[in-house]
């Protein structure tokens, strides 16, 4: 389905979408209100763009910097050039211990990857640890937002839910009732689990230590209780140097939540004695994205999702209606990069209003990336097949309003478009909305008549 | 005040020409007031935005040569619209052949209220409108032009439009919830998300109403279309005019 066709279904629940978009909003005055407490906010922006620039300009030498510190620390490094690769190396890890269940703590790589079914269709007993994703998990859902996965989800539902799964009393919404519940759960599994397996936040190439940040501390319980830590980390998540992390870690929080800091910001350097640690360095699709000089520096992204929380189509159409892994503005400017024609709709999904870039804590330009992506798509649809162009050609015609402005001023600008386009009978202006009135005259008239 | 009568170009976009020439009459008639040498060259076309945002900029380069040779002679060019203002300055294609004509243009184009408070350097305009204003902050005035402080920044709030606005005598400057929010038009988007950008468009009519706006106003009839289609459809007791008629009627 098409974003449009998901965001009409998502609205078809009025009440449900105007939470929705209030939920969000409240994340995303919470994050202004604290952003304008530093006074030097905008410059930590810019440097924080800045360092990142740097990073993906110099992103071999960095990882060479990354995977030769790390070696030296005890860790064992493996590179897996896409999402399947990556799921073999994590595996072949859990084969290798004779390990039938893991903890997982929030990664969007490995929603990413699909780890999650691969585990699962190998036996493996997969168990998200973030409470948001654990109950997503439960549902047999993906999350819906990067950092708040089950933000779609009210309370009544997720009691239902750990009524059904978990046994909690029928009724009882009190959230700090369930997180209890979801509490005394997770310990089980915790303690049950040889593997865990973490997400990487930051890497730092002049160390290479790496930086996990949660605010439920699951990162840590699970870590810190296996044999085994397995971290899974974008190639881009490089930062030069440990004192860059000031920069980031003040961010990075106040972006995606409001909050002065995460709740744990845990650093990661070497095994503890006895035990194992391994990062994955993945690929899958991220250098082709720094190739293309237009998109490059979408891989700036710290994955704070504030351009979802700011962006008005993503709070009244939900993150499922994106289709991908990533949804909202960032997801919309990654995800034509690994399937164009799966997210051609995506781009699309936008006014330009531009407060996905001005949210930005790394200055990603994503509303300039959606327009480059749309002209991207339109010249592809040879190979996309005819369906998307059409569908654009004809929203820009099929409204009255266009059509009539066509009859004497746009032929120039329209005239490589078919007269069938241009005088398509469907009117989804009018839907909704009255057309302005016709006046008497045009200024081009009013104008020969009274000035010329 | 600028001395020595610079040229000024009017550019009227297409559907203002069309649906309200009012707003093209207007401006004109605020510039004279304000002492300016206007005129309005004929045949103006659409500057292309529309394929330009729906990815067709490629296609054009015909809309864009002709906007260039039509207004390269003036010494500014003032729209009603910051849309397309924007539009002409970031979004069109390199013309082979008018590069130098091109690259002069880009810094002589100019949305009205900046060109009367940046270039005209107008501190305050004198007049009464005794009337509860809401304003409309349009998103390519807004974040692309830079017309108004936006509320994601950490920055010192500002707002071109209402320093016009706000010495008028009797006039009330509604205060929104939501200073900045998208209105959900976005050219092409309003038709193929059209269930997106009613609600969007909606939600901006409901902050209004909460805050009793009377007259809600903005820099761009685009924006104000899209609201006042939905506003009429349902019945709803709000007056909309472009800033440009609201100086022009007030100015004393």
């Amino acid at each position: 389905m098409s974003h449009p066709e998901n965001a009409s279904e998502f609205l078809k629940d009025q009440a449900q979408a105007k939470w929705h978009d209030e939920t969000l909003w409240f994340v995303r005055d919470k994050r202004d209100r604290i952003s304008k407490t530093i006074p030097e906010w905008e410059d930590l922006r810019n440097l924080a763009s800045q360092i990142k620039d740097n990073v993906l300009a110099n992103l071999g030498p960095y990882l060479e910097q990354f995977e030769e510190n790390a070696k030296k620390n005890g860790v064992q490094i493996h590179w897996a050039k896409d999402g399947e690769e990556h799921n073999r190396i994590v595996l072949d890890i859990l084969k290798r211990h004779d390990c039938q269940a893991i903890v997982k703590s929030k990664s969007i790589l490995t929603e990413e990857c699909h780890l999650n079914p691969f585990l699962e269709k190998n036996g493996i007993d997969v168990v998200d640890t973030d409470l948001g994703e654990r109950i997503v998990q439960l549902l047999h859902q993906p999350p819906s937002h990067i950092v708040l996965p089950a933000i779609h989800l009210k309370k009544g539902e997720i009691s239902e839910l750990f009524h059904e799964k978990l046994h909690t009393e029928k009724g009882n919404e009190d959230p700090a009732y369930l997180t209890q519940a979801a509490r005394l759960h997770l310990r089980e599994k915790f303690l049950g689990a040889k593997v865990a397996l973490t997400g990487v936040n930051f890497g730092i190439a002049e160390t290479g230590e790496f930086v996990v940040c949660t605010n439920e501390g699951n990162a840590d319980m699970g870590v810190h209780l296996a044999d085994v830590h397995v971290a899974c980390m974008g190639i881009e998540k490089i930062l030069p140097r440990r004192k860059d992390l000031g920069i980031f870690l003040r961010l990075l929080a106040r972006s995606a939540t409001g909050q002065p800091v995460t709740n744990y910001n845990s650093h990661f350097r070497s095994p503890a004695p006895g035990r194992e640690l391994h990062i994955i360095l993945v690929d899958n699709g991220r250098t082709a994205q720094l190739a293309r000089e237009k998109f490059k520096n979408s891989l700036k992204c710290i994955r704070c999702g504030a351009c979802m929380n700011t962006c008005p189509i993503y709070r009244r159409s939900g993150g499922f209606s994106y289709g991908s892994t990533v949804p909202g503005p960032i997801g919309s400017i990654l995800s034509p990069g690994l399937d164009m024609k799966k997210h051609s709709t995506l781009p699309f999904a936008s006014t330009l209003c531009g407060s996905c870039s001005d949210v930005c804590p790394v200055k990603i330009n994503i509303h300039e990336q959606l327009y480059e992506w749309r002209q991207e798509i339109t010249k592809a649809h040879g190979e996309l097949g005819k369906g998307l162009s059409m569908w654009i050609a004809a929203g820009i015609f099929k409204s009255p309003l266009a059509y009539k402005i066509s009859g004497s001023l746009m032929r120039k600008a329209l005239k490589t478009l078919p007269d069938s386009l241009i005088y398509h009978p469907m009117n989804a202006w009018g839907k909704s909305r009255d057309l302005p009135e016709a006046p008497k005259e045009s200024f081009q008239q009013w104008y020969q008549k009274n000035r010329s | 005040m600028i001395s020595d009568s610079p040229k000024i170009g009017l550019f009227i976009p297409c559907y203002v020409d069309q649906f309200y020439p009012q707003v093209g009459v207007a401006s004109l008639e605020l510039l004279e007031k304000l002492g300016c040498k206007v005129s309005y060259p004929m045949g103006q076309t659409c500057c292309g935005q529309p394929l330009a945002n729906s990815g067709y900029e490629r296609d054009t380069a015909g809309a864009t040569r002709h906007f260039i040779e039509l207004f390269k002679d003036f010494d500014y060019v003032v729209a009603p619209s910051g849309s397309c203002v924007l539009h002409v300055k970031e979004h069109v294609p390199a013309i082979p052949g008018l590069e130098n004509e091109q690259a002069k243009l880009h810094h002589k184009v100019f949305e009205l209220t900046e060109f009367i408070t940046d270039v005209l350097k107008v501190e305050k305009i004198e007049g009464k409108f005794p009337h509860r204003v809401g304003f409309h902050s349009s998103c390519h005035g807004q974040r692309g032009l830079r017309l108004s402080s936006s509320s994601e920044l950490n920055q010192n709030p500002f707002n071109k439009a209402k320093k016009l606005l706000e010495n008028l005598e009797g006039l009330e400057w509604v205060e929104l919830s939501r200073t900045d929010e998208c209105c959900g038009f976005g050219g092409t988007f309003s038709v193929t998300e059209e269930a997106l950008s009613v609600r969007m468009g909606k939600d901006r009519l409901e902050d209004h109403a909460q805050h009793q706006t009377e007259i809600l106003t903005g820099g761009d009839m685009s924006c104000i279309m899209h609201l006042q289609g939905i506003a009429t459809r349902n019945k709803q007791p709000l007056k909309f005019l472009h800033i440009a008629e609201i100086l022009n009627q007030a100015i004393s």
